[in-house]
């Protein structure tokens, strides 16, 4: 075990309703005040900020280089150390962890995490040409680079190895629009059903609109902080327990076709005839869980996690994700969604915030959006900030965050924990 | 001494477009040519053009690509150029219809990732003459070459065999 260091927090956090365009604010802006009701929420103010993180997956959507610094001086933290974290859809996870380690490592004991995104500065087609960026541009991107197309692919792939079912993918997309409805910053809630999943236009077989997340405006923000100075500045901070992150091959062409990586609750003998990861599954999610599993001492996740938020860019992803964080094993995430174990009132509530799917997606933001809401979720303060007790997760005690990137490129895990 | 208390900035007839006065949104352009290098990877895109389909093999472990790369992920070895087979199969596969700005004029488009016997990765590439309903994954599948060559990925693609 590597040296786990200095225990670290979360004191605090605030979010920006995501919108498809709100031009009427800029990402300085928006990232301010997801961070002035961050430090509002609980006893922080400016001078008590050591440094921070700036979180923001592309240069191309602002065409402005640098952004991290702008943000830094709009909210008055300048000359304070800083620095970008940035992993593709995985940013805001990967930056989250930074700040953790800022901590951990005894150099900071109060660390902003902030994150944003603006996508409405082009199109969506040619967003979407700006994401499939972030596949190899001499091999993928040049033969019809679209991240709907790939992940497409690799449904079509789970579907043949494991009879997952398009209406298994329609329920993922039920479950997180109908969770958002009771959620004020989610983008997209809706009432929906399979027929309406279905029917919905067709992005790449078996993939239509509502399988897949929208562009988004947003900012995120998380303030961490070491043990003193958490219980000085909040009387209900929630505990970071561990973090884990894997990486895989950026070409989709090049994963292995090896043995599963077991968690503890798996054996080898449960996976004789799979081939792994191949295209159907996401061995850096496995490895991060793994991690974060030894970290946290977790040897069931379904039994010992209350509540989760995962990056459901996709539907089939979220699916994927069940199995690679050993909820389930390898196979069963379709019967895992038609069981209800997910739901917010299943065995382990996934996405009770709406997720990627229906809360939007503005990269950079979306993994600090994610350790917020689970934030709220242990404090047991979801009434106070989202006006409405629906999605509080009874007894929740310890949840699970996990941001994806690529192709499954870049994942990280972080397990927290309640500690009132 | 130049001092011009009268100087002007030249006034031209080019203009921005605007989308909205408040808040204000303007039309921002950008373009741009690269010079770009293809470098070890280059015989890969050189071989399209005799109608070959190079893999890289590693010369310590054996792993075979079916993609071009000049180490080995498995032991870190540098890996030698070796011909692909031009039939595969279908190892999964998607029918496109939209896709980024690039290319959704080719909408819809089917990609497909091929499995090769004897070869221990995968190659992404477009398949023409078929429609969704007609990819089933095992399916047999021949490479083809473009005959003017762009010296891009899409040089080679395949058909339904
Ligand atoms: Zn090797």
């Amino acid at each position: 075990m590597k040296h786990k260091g200095h225990n670290v927090y979360m004191v605090s956090g605030g979010v920006t309703k995501f919108a498809k365009s709100t031009p009427e604010m800029d990402f300085r802006l928006r990232v301010k005040k997801a961070f002035d009701y961050a430090l509002n929420d609980a006893n922080i103010s400016l001078s008590d900020i050591d440094g921070s993180v700036a979180s923001y997956f592309s240069d191309h959507f602002q065409r402005q280089l640098m952004s991290g610094i702008m943000v830094q001086d709009y909210l008055g933290l300048t000359p304070k150390p800083s620095k970008r974290v940035e992993g593709g859809g995985a940013t805001g996870g990967l930056a989250f962890q930074t700040g953790v380690q800022e901590i951990a490592s005894g150099r900071m004991d109060v660390c902003a995490v902030y994150g944003f995104e603006t996508m409405s500065h082009v199109n969506t087609w040619k967003g979407n040409e700006f994401i499939a960026l972030a596949s190899d541009t001499n091999f993928d991107y040049p033969v019809g680079g679209f991240y709907t197309g790939y992940y497409a692919m690799m449904a079509v792939r789970h579907m043949h190895e494991f009879g997952t079912t398009v209406e298994q993918l329609a329920k993922v997309s039920i479950k997180n629009h109908g969770n958002a409805i009771h959620n004020p910053y989610a983008q997209s809630p809706a009432k929906l059903t399979i027929d309406d999943v279905r029917n919905s236009p067709m992005v790449a077989y078996p993939l239509t609109r509502l399988d897949v997340c929208t562009m988004s405006d947003g900012a995120a923000v998380a303030i961490l902080a070491s043990e003193e100075k958490a219980f000085e500045m909040s009387d209900n901070p929630v505990l970071i327990k561990s973090i884990g992150t894997g990486t895989d091959t950026m070409r989709l062409s090049d994963r292995p076709l090896g043995k599963v990586t077991l968690l503890p609750n798996e054996k080898e003998s449960d996976y004789r005839n799979l081939k792994y990861p191949g295209v159907h599954s996401f061995r850096a999610g496995r490895t991060a869980a793994k991690e974060a599993y030894e970290g946290a001492g977790i040897t069931d996740p379904l039994e010992e996690l209350d509540v989760i938020e995962l990056h459901d860019a996709y539907t089939s992803s979220e699916i994927q994700t069940y199995e690679d964080l050993g909820l389930c094993k390898y196979g069963e995430g379709g019967p895992f969604i038609d069981e209800g174990k997910s739901e917010l009132n299943g065995k382990v509530a996934v996405n009770p915030s709406g997720g990627l799917l229906a809360s939007g997606h503005p990269v950079g933001a979306s993994g600090i959006m994610q350790g917020v809401f689970m934030f709220w979720q242990l404090q047991h303060t979801i009434k106070k900030h989202f006006k409405d007790d629906t999605l509080q997760v009874k007894n929740a005690k310890r949840g699970l965050i996990h941001s994806h990137a690529g192709t499954g490129t870049y994942v990280t895990a972080t397990i927290m924990e309640a500690v009132k | 001494m130049t001092i011009n208390r009268d100087a002007k900035m030249p006034e031209t007839q080019s203009g921005t477009e605007v989308y909205s006065f408040d808040p204000l949104v303007v039309k921002s352009h950008y373009e741009i040519d690269y010079i770009h290098s293809y470098g070890q990877d280059s015989e890969f895109f050189r071989a399209l053009g005799k109608k070959k389909l190079m893999g890289s093999k590693c010369k310590k472990c054996g792993y075979t690509y079916a993609t071009p790369r000049g180490h080995c992920m498995m032991c870190g070895s540098e890996t030698e150029w070796y011909q692909l087979p031009n039939e595969g199969r279908i190892h999964t596969f998607t029918t496109c219809y939209f896709g980024s700005e690039e290319f959704l004029s080719e909408t819809p488009f089917n990609l497909i990732m091929v499995e090769f016997d004897g070869v221990d990765s995968l190659f992404m590439s477009r398949l023409v003459g078929a429609d969704q309903e007609d990819m089933k994954i095992g399916m047999k599948v021949k490479a083809k070459f473009r005959r003017n060559q762009k010296f891009s990925p899409t040089d080679v693609y395949f058909v339904p065999l």
